[in-house]
């Protein structure tokens, strides 16, 4: 058995390798194929991976409860003037929810900070020590603020690196000086680290951290808050955290039935979602298109395999007449279509290779070659050839010897 | 008594045309014994090419009885009779049939590429010996197109011989080619023959029939003659006798 497959698959290399130009211009279908699935595959995983990147570093369990869709007289009000969400809906949260890990609430001013002779503008966010752990954001230097400082509206700040650059020109420590925001006092207890630019093209560290409290009475002189801010115990759970917080606020803002939310929930996931969706599916047309040049190279296969069966029938009646079996001349046709979509698909994936490196190096954008995608698309030539090859294979195995070899 | 190597008993072949039904073989009898040479005559639809294809296990009549030697082929399916044409049958054709830019020796081996019980050692050192019993033992990577046509038909005979088969079948062998080279080939069969091949050879020309030791003639499927020729013509005497040529 294993010498009859070899001397089949000797007799298929050399068919091949006797029609060196056609062989190859069959497997230019597959190549083309396998390359640009492999090629628009990488692209695409390459660049949800980086929009998912982008959003994580944002906090990637974060979950934002802001005011909204409040008719008052039939006069839509501007979000952040509503003034729906109140302490205790945080209180409520920090109580109820069972899917939560951190929970804080927010109210944000913007205004100029002094420091001696040199201001900034900037915003100043009023949070607890939670805060932190939503963001995923260390501290350079020094520590943040405490929940007994949050109770006492203590007017302590950690500032981020931009207003600490803008603040402190000379290089001196900012810990322990004392700043103004909007003519208030606020003395500096920590420096956040680095955060960069978020991927909508805010400084995030442009931002000076108070208590809440702090922010609320002496900056704002205000009762209610502006959002709150929370983050999932995991990934998976934060829709379930979503539907959660939805619960809890309903009942907290007494919203019975069928009636409107009066409140926004928006989890990372669904930022995450919308943006993936998008290029998931820019992928799946990309992919799409890939796959109808795989298929048309299989058809090539087919189609060649088809007039190499009918132009060697007087061959195929000869092998007949000096004892070729019908599974033999089956299998000859049958391995030789395989080998030229398994060659081709192996020259398919070199080049889809070549071509990602290409598109990173030369355009600059980001790619990931998966496994999976080298290894489907290689199937799939496998595949391709043995569906494409069979019916002409079979075709060939059914003639009938005599037939065969009076073919003109 | 010389062993039997074909038999066939009452030999019926019908072939359906249409409404028309064409009995192509009527009934058929003729035992081939080891060692003869027997040329098989007749016009065409005569039934000859028919009775070839069926002692050359291509064909399976519509009744009847065939042994070749020794095995009932009656009952046997499509795979078996491609054994059977493997290791028992020597074809050769009018046009030769060679795989085009292969190797008189890869030709050569075709026959037992599909034999998987000799190794691809043995299978080289026996195609080697048939080119050599055919004169070609130093055309061996010639392609056919490199060969004329009396060599691409040694080629092929040698090829029918590769695999020791009890009969070789030839079907119209002289049939594409010139005098000269027609008695070169009926030379070769000759010597072959002497060295003891069972050979059956189907012609409609008359002189090539003196040649062999006994000569069929068929007619609208009927044997109508069977007869041993006592006065067998030399073919390489023939040979000699022919006006000399500007050969080559």
């Amino acid at each position: 058995m294993k010498t009859r497959i070899l001397n089949l698959i000797k007799i298929a290399l050399k068919a091949i390798v006797l029609n060196k130009m056609r062989t190859l211009l069959t497997m230019l279908g597959i190549i083309i194929g396998v390359a640009s699935v492999i090629a628009m595959l990488a692209i695409g995983e390459g660049s949800k991976q980086s929009i998912r990147d982008e959003i994580s570093s944002m906090g990637s369990n974060m979950i934002n409860i802001r005011p909204g869709a409040d008719m008052r007289g039939g006069v839509r009000m501007n979000p952040s003037e509503m003034q729906s969400l109140k302490l205790k809906d945080y209180e409520a949260l920090k109580e109820e929810a069972s899917l939560l890990a951190y929970v804080t609430p927010q109210v944000s001013g913007s205004g100029q900070s002094i420091n001696g002779a040199n201001n900034w503008p900037t915003s100043i966010y009023g949070v607890n020590p939670e805060y932190l752990d939503i963001k995923i954001w260390d501290l350079q230097d020094g520590s943040m603020f405490t929940n007994a400082e949050v109770r006492s509206a203590a007017k302590v700040a950690v500032i981020g690196q931009t207003v600490a650059e803008n603040l402190f020109t000379n290089g001196e420590d900012p810990i322990g000086k004392m700043i103004r925001f909007n003519s208030i006092p606020f003395k500096i207890i920590g420096v956040l680290s680095e955060k960069g630019e978020s991927n909508f093209g805010q400084d995030q560290d442009d931002v000076i951290l108070a208590p809440y409290t702090t922010v609320q009475k002496r900056i704002l002189a205000i009762d209610y808050i502006q959002t709150i801010v929370a983050s999932a115990i995991s990934e998976e759970d934060a829709q379930g955290a979503v539907d959660e917080i939805s619960t809890i606020l309903r009942k907290q803002h007494d919203i019975s039935g069928n009636e409107d939310d009066d409140f926004n929930v928006f989890s990372m996931d669904e930022l995450i979602s919308t943006f993936s969706s998008t290029s998931e599916m820019l992928t799946v047309l990309l992919v799409a298109i890939a796959s109808i040049s795989l298929l048309i190279g299989g058809i090539g296969i087919m189609n060649i395999m088809y007039v190499s069966v009918k132009e060697r029938t007087r061959e195929i009646g000869l092998r007949m007449s000096v004892g070729a079996k019908g599974a033999d001349i089956l299998l000859q046709f049958l391995i030789e279509a395989i080998l030229i979509s398994v060659t081709g698909g192996l020259i398919g994936v070199i080049l889809g290779f070549t071509a990602t490196l290409f598109i990173k190096g030369v355009l600059g954008w980001p790619t990931i070659i998966t496994s999976y995608s080298v290894i489907v698309s290689f199937l799939v030539c496998a595949v391709t050839g043995i569906f494409f090859g069979w019916y002409p294979a079979r075709k060939a195995s059914a003639l009938d010897p005599i037939t065969a070899l009076r073919y003109e | 008594m010389a062993k039997t190597i074909i038999k066939i008993d009452d030999l019926k072949r019908e072939f359906r045309m249409g409404d028309e039904i064409v009995h192509a073989l009527k009934g058929v009898s003729l035992d081939i014994y080891e060692g003869e040479f027997v040329t098989i005559m007749g016009s065409s639809g005569s039934g000859k090419s028919t009775m070839l294809n069926i002692l050359g296990c291509l064909d399976s009549p519509t009744s009847g009885s065939y042994h070749i030697d020794g095995v009932s082929v009656d009952s046997l399916n499509r795979n078996e009779l491609a054994t059977i044409r493997n290791e028992k049958i020597g074809f050769i054709f009018q046009s030769y049939n060679l795989l085009p830019r292969t190797t008189a020796i890869e030709n050569v081996e075709l026959p037992l590429i599909y034999n998987n019980k000799i190794s691809s050692e043995e299978r080289h050192r026996r195609a080697v010996a048939a080119l050599e019993m055919v004169g070609l033992g130093e055309r061996l990577n010639h392609t056919p197109a490199q060969l004329s046509g009396g060599q691409q038909q040694r080629v092929a005979i040698a090829r029918s011989l590769v695999n020791d088969p009890v009969i070789i079948l030839a079907d119209e062998a002289t049939g594409n080619l010139d005098t000269r080279t027609s008695y070169e080939i009926m030379s070769l069969f000759q010597e072959l023959n002497r060295k003891g091949k069972t050979i059956a050879f189907v012609t409609h020309e008359p002189d090539i029939a003196e040649f062999s030791g006994r000569t069929v003639i068929l007619k609208d499927g009927h044997i109508i003659k069977d007869e041993i020729n006592t006065d067998i013509n030399d073919a390489a005497r023939e040979l000699a006798a022919l006006p000399k040529e500007d050969h080559e």
